[in-house]
């Protein structure tokens, strides 16, 4: 990565990698919006395959952690996200309180392990 | 302003964009790159997909493609949101701002205030909302940045633990169907899988399949 850092390059690589790929959806439905009914097949399925696909990147980032991530030990990562969830389910399904528990118990683990 | 510092969703976003920053600090991408990209795409999921994917050696088609298929969502919400913002003086040329700023949080904004402003204020409403949510993403993306190189290991992946915290819980809280539920647990499960197989678009692969599945079992129900 590191020969492209700032430059022009790395600017057509984030306009053609990830802004009109990402754009295009929007513009189409400026464009062609008017007849899609939200509650439609194809839109039930379009949201399933883009649910799956984030919850994929959240299962990369935890299995191949990035940089300071991975001086985490696997089962403490995996441990801290499933404690987050169950603070977030026992607090009727609270985001704020959920993170907050899923970073005190990777915390709390890292400082007890030294 | 109000509105976007009363927002709940804003503490959400402020820490995915912490989470970037740090990300995209630990991948080795440039501060004005990542400032570019939260400007330009400014959809948190297509960033971090992106900057991993990007990161961890993929090709710029490869990561397109990922990129793509994750903003098929925006799609539905530009839909459903637009009509909204519309009245009979509007041009097309008008709402091209306002739909670059729609995103899931953006979106769900829209839907709780948009009774208390008054239609053909709507659009400037929009542009209000955006520009402030983006200023606050901005300063979060740089913060994140700035913490992750000068932080201690162990704070700096708290901030990267971040970004899948938020993301998990705030899909988790959108599901609204069985297929929704379905979906994110086997995409949970499917990628570690498929990482196995080491294709260079594991996400694609794990994503389309656990995605389509959730589906089919969507389907089988209903007919029952």
């Amino acid at each position: 990565m590191s020969d492209f850092i700032g430059d022009w390059h790395a600017l057509l690589v984030l306009v053609i990698a990830g802004f009109l790929p990402n754009e295009v959806w929007r513009m189409l439905g400026l464009w062609f919006g008017g007849g899609i009914d939200e509650g439609s097949e194809l839109l039930v399925w379009v949201r399933a395959v883009a649910t799956a696909i984030l919850a994929g990147v959240i299962a990369q980032i935890l299995v191949l952690p990035p940089g300071s991530l991975a001086s985490i030990p696997d089962w403490l990562r995996y441990g801290a996200v499933a404690a987050g969830f169950a603070v977030f389910m026992l607090t009727r399904r609270s985001i704020f309180a959920g993170v907050v528990g899923g970073e005190a118990v990777m915390l709390a683990g890292k400082w007890w392990l030294g | 302003m109000r509105s976007v510092a009363s927002t709940v969703l804003t503490l959400v976003l402020f820490a995915t964009y912490l989470g970037i920053g740090a990300l995209a600090h630990d991948t080795h991408f440039s501060l004005g790159w990542v400032l570019a990209s939260t400007v330009l795409v400014w959809a948190g999921p297509a960033q971090i997909i992106l900057i991993s994917t990007l990161g961890s050696g993929a090709t710029v088609v490869q990561a397109a493609i990922a990129v793509t298929v994750s903003a098929i969502r925006l799609f539905p919400m530009v839909v459903s949101v637009l009509p909204m913002m519309r009245t009979e003086q509007t041009k097309r040329r008008h709402l091209v701002l306002a739909t670059h700023f729609i995103a899931v949080t953006l979106w769900v904004e829209c839907f709780r205030l948009f009774p208390q402003v008054p239609r053909e204020r709507r659009i400037a409403f929009t542009h209000g909302l955006g520009i402030g949510l983006c200023s606050v993403c901005l300063f979060a993306t740089t913060l994140g940045y700035g913490l992750a190189a000068n932080l201690p290991p162990l704070l700096g992946a708290a901030i990267l633990l971040l970004t899948p915290l938020a993301f998990l819980l705030s899909t988790a809280r959108n599901c609204r169907q069985l297929s929704d539920v379905l979906a994110l647990v086997l995409g949970l499960a499917l990628f570690p899988l498929v990482s196995l197989l080491q294709t260079g678009v594991d996400i694609l692969i794990s994503g389309i399949s656990a995605g389509t599945i959730a589906y089919g079992v969507h389907r089988w129900r209903e007919r029952q």
